[in-house]
């Protein structure tokens, strides 16, 4: 049982923490309050879906297609919607929720409430110490943790993961030391919806389209964030893996109450925080302020 | 010109009795209110369902209303039920008083259904329920007639028969599998959304599963919309079940189904999962959905009585998808109310109640007639069983949905057999074949 648990977290968990480091991304760098991020993982999901089975398009080339056009579709949205408001966060918050709100009733006109699906990109399973894994959710994992990697090599490696660090850092003196921390923040929105696509795209064969499909995945992307401190990537990251572990723990040590594995992930988050306020890797409110 | 204080008075009284007593005799249509998820599947069955009705009642001219025809009239209500119980209600609420419709068909969700049917029973508004199947709906009804009087179960029958029919379903394949397979006794997982009128299904499943021979091995709840079970089908593995009795009426149906065909979990899949109903099921798990069974009310190819192929053919004509037991709106309209309004001669609620509770028709999946309590009662609740409803056993073999139940179904001793024409054998899946067959 626990090979099981280890299994479905590790899978669970690195999904998650796909959609949670984009999250963390851009509130790190630009304070900015996402509540559509997982929208935009909702929308690229029915993009692979219309490519595929309306176009005929192959599934890798859609998906491809999706991230660019949702990448594309996030900044529209930035430069229109959040820019202008970007000081008060509040209105950042009301004017993304309402974001999501929209892109969820354009795709229930479009597409209905049908439930969708899109094939997996490799059928079969493998069986590891008597544990069946799909091999569409290794691929899942083994993705997962690329696109992880190169977000790390990105920031560590490269000149904008440099501003995006430094503006994460300190706003103020990033811009008093030249940069355009403007630009910094809508390069960051475009890495962030980017790898919330991109979540949608290893995701969609994995699971069923539909346009509510981003309100659960955007309660866990939350509690992850908060769990591991608001805008720390590797709180981030860790986050993920422990709600991921909890909830596959629930499915097996509770058959019963199988549909609590979200309550009981989300408790874990007010046990941390009651124990640890700023989440495990964030920084003291005292401090940061 | 000053008007007399006495015939001002006979004009406000002449207006009040045209303003309250006119609809029910020169209504110039009747107002039907279809109300359903209507962005959904379900929603979508209630409305095709109703809009036939409507029509085949007013290509005829309409219905006879005392000695004038009045057609029908429908107003589409969402109820967006699955999110919002609060939206349920405000399209009930809008229905009766912006509207002004005369009756009301559908419904789906218990929790929603419990909370419309108070507002329409407010009201004095014949609701016809087609979609939810909790057993307190109609319990209300005998508890409380005068006020719940106007609300009947239009389809499916209650939850409790839904379960016992699955357990005859699982006692005909759980023979099929010892037959076949070799397997002494029959080990059953139960697969139930968290929802509702789930709840009484699994404590009579608990209850009734090991009588049948067969054993239970655990109980699993995952949420009604969850996107992922592998952690779920794991354990149901570990736990060496033959047979996985599904109660889904949600999304999960979906991931559930293709996420077993995708594992090739061994167990066979008997039960109730609305979405495997469903013509587009087979796309939505890319064909992971083979040999799933579920409770159904019509397959294409199989008739139930003489109304069943031409209801079934011309659905399809028209939709171009097999009906689900939402769509049942078409029998509620067309075979419940409609004979009864002409013979009640009005669209008074009272007077029909009084005829429709005490009628027996014939409807395109069975015969329907309402069933009073051991005190005798009205609960305004289908009968089950031969001659009435039973629904249909009906499995996905390699991309079609066909029935394979009932197939010389013996309900008692010395009762004849029952197979309706266009039942086919059940199929076992190959991987479980191979994984049992010694």
């Amino acid at each position: 049982m626990i090979l099981d648990i280890i299994i479905s977290g590790l899978i669970n968990g690195s999904v998650y923490a796909l959609l949670a480091i984009g999250f963390s991304l851009i509130y790190g760098a630009a304070r900015i309050v996402n509540l559509a991020h997982t929208a935009f993982y909702m929308v690229a999901s029915y993009c692979i879906y219309f490519a595929t089975h309306k176009l005929g398009v192959h599934p890798v080339l859609a998906m491809l297609a999706a991230i660019i056009l949702v990448t594309l579709i996030g900044l529209v949205c930035y430069q229109l919607f959040i820019n202008p408001i970007r000081e008060h966060e509040a209105a950042v918050l009301i004017a993304t929720i309402a974001m999501a709100m929209a892109m969820q009733e354009i795709m229930l006109i479009i597409f209905t409430g049908d439930y969708l699906s899109v094939p997996s990109l490799i059928g079969g399973y493998l069986k590891i110490f008597g544990v069946k894994i799909a091999y569409q959710q290794l691929l899942t994992f083994g993705v997962a943790l690329l696109i992880l990697a190169g977000v790390w090599a990105l920031l560590k490696k490269t000149r904008v993961g440099l501003a995006i660090r430094s503006t994460a850092q300190d706003r103020e003196v990033a811009n008093l030391m030249g940069m355009n921390e403007s630009r910094v923040a809508m390069i960051t929105m475009g890495i962030s919806v980017g790898l919330a696509a991109f979540a949608g795209a290893v995701v969609v064969p994995l699971t069923v389209v539909n346009p509510h499909m981003w309100m659960h995945p955007l309660i866990f992307m939350l509690a992850i964030v908060v769990l591991g401190g608001l805008g720390s990537l590797k709180g981030s990251f860790v986050g993920a893996y422990i709600l991921g572990f909890t909830e596959a723990s629930v499915v097996f040590l509770i058959p019963l109450g199988a549909f609590l594995k979200g309550s009981v992930a989300l408790s874990v988050m007010i046990l941390v925080l009651l124990i640890r306020p700023e989440g495990l890797f964030g920084v003291a409110f005292e401090e940061e302020r | 010109m000053k008007i007399p204080k006495f015939v001002l008075s006979i004009l406000l009284v002449a207006c009040l009795v045209m303003a309250i007593g006119l609809p029910a005799y020169a209504a110039k249509v009747i107002k039907i209110g279809v109300i359903g998820p209507m962005k959904f599947m379900q929603g979508k069955g209630h409305w095709n369902g109703a809009t036939m009705a409507a029509e085949e009642i007013n290509a005829k001219g309409g219905l006879w209303v005392g000695k004038k025809k009045v057609k029908i009239e429908l107003v589409k209500l969402d109820s967006n039920e699955f999110l919002s119980i609060i939206d349920a209600t405000n399209a009930m609420e809008l229905a009766i008083t912006r509207h002004k419709v005369d009756f009301l068909v559908g419904g789906f969700r218990t929790e929603a259904v419990l909370a419309m049917q108070d507002i329409a029973m407010d009201y004095k508004k014949i609701f016809l329920g087609c979609g939810a199947a909790h057993p307190e709906l109609c319990i209300r009804v005998a508890k409380d007639y005068k006020r719940y009087k106007y609300f009947f179960r239009g389809t499916p029958f209650n939850s409790r028969y839904l379960v016992k029919t699955c357990f005859i379903q699982m006692a005909t394949v759980g023979g099929i599998l010892k037959k076949v397979l070799g397997i002494p006794k029959v080990k059953v997982a139960i697969v139930a959304e968290k929802a509702v009128w789930v709840d009484p299904m699994i404590k009579a499943a608990k209850g009734f599963i090991p009588k049948m021979g067969m054993e239970v091995v655990g109980i699993w709840r995952p949420s009604a919309v969850a996107t992922d079970v592998t952690a779920e089908l794991s354990a149901i593995q570990r736990s060496g079940a033959h047979m996985i009795f599904t109660i889904l009426s949600s999304s999960v149906g979906i991931p559930f189904a293709r996420q077993v065909g995708e594992l090739k979990i061994p167990a066979v899949q008997v039960g109730i999962n609305v979405e495997a109903q469903k013509d587009g099921f087979w796309e939505a798990t890319q064909g992971m959905g083979n040999y799933v069974m579920t409770l159904n009310t019509y397959a294409r190819g199989v008739e139930v009585n003489e109304l069943t192929p031409r209801f079934v053919n011309t659905y399809i004509k028209r939709f171009g998808e097999t009906p689900t037991y939402t769509a049942d709106t078409y029998a509620n309209i067309i075979y419940g109310l409609a004979p009864v309004i002409e013979e009640a001669g009005t669209l008074d609620a009272d007077k029909i109640v009084a005829i429709l509770e005490n009628r027996e028709y014939a409807v395109p999946s069975g015969k329907n007639k309402y069933m009073k309590d051991a005190q005798g009662r009205h609960l305004h609740d289908l009968t089950w069983g031969p001659g009435y409803l039973t629904s249909l056993g009906v499995q996905w073999q390699d991309g079609k949905l066909v029935g394979v139940w009932p197939n010389r179904w013996k309900p008692a001793k010395g009762v004849p057999e029952i197979t309706y024409k266009g039942i086919v054998p059940y199929k076992i899946a190959p991987w479980i074949i191979k994984e049992y067959k010694k």
